[in-house]
């Protein structure tokens, strides 16, 4: 019995559900139907009522637990400059509004697209003279939930910026390559056979409208770089290190797909 | 009746080990576990079905949060109340899962919470008036595997 | 412990049944998990929760692991009189986190 419970038995369940969405063997680049706008759909419709609930109280939405420590973050002094973000950037409802909505967004300084994570961190290193937060910690959560509630209700409005199309092609060819011991790529399922199933769940069109996500399989909040390593390794590739660039031109070409769909932070996702 | 694991049952608890809880014990309580659970808080007073009701998806997508709500049909009276509501479950690692105590002032008999499903099963709800009755609700859960989680 | 919110009305008239929305965080670690190198995970799980109006305890609720990952309850209670609600949840290592609201009767 304590054998039959180990994961390896996932992996097999998993592979064996991946064969019967039937997706045959392909060159590793190859052209998957983008979704069209007007049937584009937040991973929201695609949960139970109970699961949208939760998501639509307050007062029941766990991942309020994590904004309401990163209102504290905000408010907080800290660094060599004793300085908090109030401090410079006063009310976070006046300041921050829409702003998680345009990442990522164009760095001059590295001349490169950062996420709103790494925006935040840069924010702390430079202007607060304090350590960065770690990818993933439970601060950097709380606070990217506070600065991302912000920007609820509120159109993906991705910057038209030209530095940023390199990368954000990049980002679309990363979308649509084959990847991993399963050979999928995000498009194969994400864009080809969304409204399927995968076992019993629902396969969503992958949209980063709720992010951080409370997800109930973690039984806490994470980030959607999180969310891309589970469906990496879940198609058994090897996922792309923590904060790499490939992460960041992915969330990219999400974002210009999502565009103009609505901000859910702080979204629940089963 | 305890029943070996069928394929079925090892796959869900593996997609539930996941990320979530892990079964090592051999096995989850038993129906008669929970039973025993049930007689240590009736002391064998009888339990009458009816006036409990169990609100609880009877599909749920993830057992590691599954909201639920009990409420009992009593006018939270002085003179008519319930005391106690207790939850109970047959398959997961042991048989209870939350007991509640209320009385009049809590104007109505009803409580939510979210709790966990290591696989499906049937729930049971009792609770305990301020006249020693008891009254019970069962409820079926069916709850499915999880697609892509994180040690997957 | 850490976080708790709490949803209490501020304000209800004398006799309204009110509704209470408690959620804390915590992991509710159920004690038959493993680390990957095989050692059990201890358990640790808030398993006590009271809510006493001006003192008085008017809920109180047992938590046993099946109770899901930052605990939420849900329950109701008749508005009487001015005061304070005062919730408190105990561990397993019977450390309490108390947290309080207050209600206007008008």
């Amino acid at each position: 019995m304590e054998a039959a419970v180990r994961p390896a038995w996932i992996g097999l369940a998993l592979a064996v559900l991946v064969a019967a969405v039937a997706v045959q063997p392909s060159p590793a680049q190859e052209t998957v139907r983008p979704i069209a706008p007007q049937d584009r759909l937040s991973g929201s419709a695609f949960m139970s009522a109970e699961a949208r609930a939760l998501q639509a109280d307050d007062a029941s939405n766990p991942a309020m637990l994590w904004v309401k420590d990163g209102e504290d973050i905000w408010a907080r002094k800290t660094g060599v400059a004793e300085r908090s973000c109030a401090d410079c950037h006063g009310e976070a409802g006046a300041s921050m509004k829409g702003v998680a909505a345009r990442y990522p967004a164009f760095d001059p300084a590295s001349q490169k697209p950062v996420t709103l994570d790494q925006r935040i961190n840069i924010c702390r290193t430079i202007n607060q003279k304090a350590e960065p937060f770690a990818p993933e910690s439970q601060p950097a959560l709380a606070i990217a939930s506070y600065v991302g509630l912000q920007s609820r209700g509120m159109p993906i409005t991705p910057p038209d910026d030209k530095r940023l199309k390199p990368f954000l092609e990049a980002g679309r060819s990363l979308f649509g390559l084959r990847q991993g011991q399963l050979n999928l790529s995000c498009a194969n399922c994400h864009d080809a056979l969304w409204g399927g199933k995968l076992g019993g769940s629902p396969i969503p069109q992958a949209h980063p409208t709720g992010y951080p996500i409370y997800r109930l399989e973690w039984q806490g909040i994470g980030s959607l770089q999180r969310r891309l390593r589970n469906c990496m390794t879940g198609v058994r590739a090897e996922p792309f290190a923590p904060n790499s660039i490939e992460f960041t031109e992915i969330e990219l070409y999400l974002a210009e797909r999502a565009k103009g769909m609505t901000v859910e932070t702080p979204a629940i996702r089963p | 009746m305890p029943s070996p694991a069928t394929r079925r049952d090892v796959l869900i608890l593996g997609a539930g080990a996941a990320g979530s809880i892990l079964l090592t014990r051999p096995s989850a309580a038993t129906p008669e576990q929970m039973r025993e659970a049930i007689l240590e808080l009736t002391n064998g007073a009888p339990i009458r079905p009816g006036k409990v009701h169990i609100d609880v998806p009877p599909l749920v997508e993830n057992g590691n949060s599954v909201p639920i709500t009990v409420s009992v049909d009593s006018p939270m009276t002085a003179d008519a109340h319930v005391t106690l509501i207790a939850l109970f479950n047959e398959k997961n690692p042991q048989p209870n899962v939350g007991t509640f105590r209320m009385g009049p002032r809590s104007g109505k008999a009803r409580v939510a919470t979210r709790i966990r499903l290591a696989t499906s099963q049937q729930l049971t709800a009792i609770a305990r008036l301020n006249d020693g009755s008891f009254w019970s609700d069962k409820v079926d859960v069916i709850v499915t595997i999880a697609a892509c989680t994180e040690d997957s | 412990m850490g976080r708790a919110l709490i949803n209490v009305p501020a304000t209800a008239k004398a006799g309204d049944i009110i509704e209470i929305k408690a959620l804390v965080a915590h992991v509710m670690e159920t004690g038959y998990r493993h680390e990957v190198d095989g050692k059990p995970i201890p358990r640790d799980i808030i398993n006590h929760f009271t809510c006493a109006y001006n003192g008085v305890v008017v809920f109180e609720a047992d938590f046993y692991p099946a109770i899901a990952a930052n605990p939420f309850l849900s329950f109701t209670t008749i508005a009487t009189e001015t005061g304070v609600l005062t919730f408190i949840w105990t561990d397993d290592k019977a450390e309490k986190q108390v947290e309080t609201a207050r209600i206007t009767i008008t």
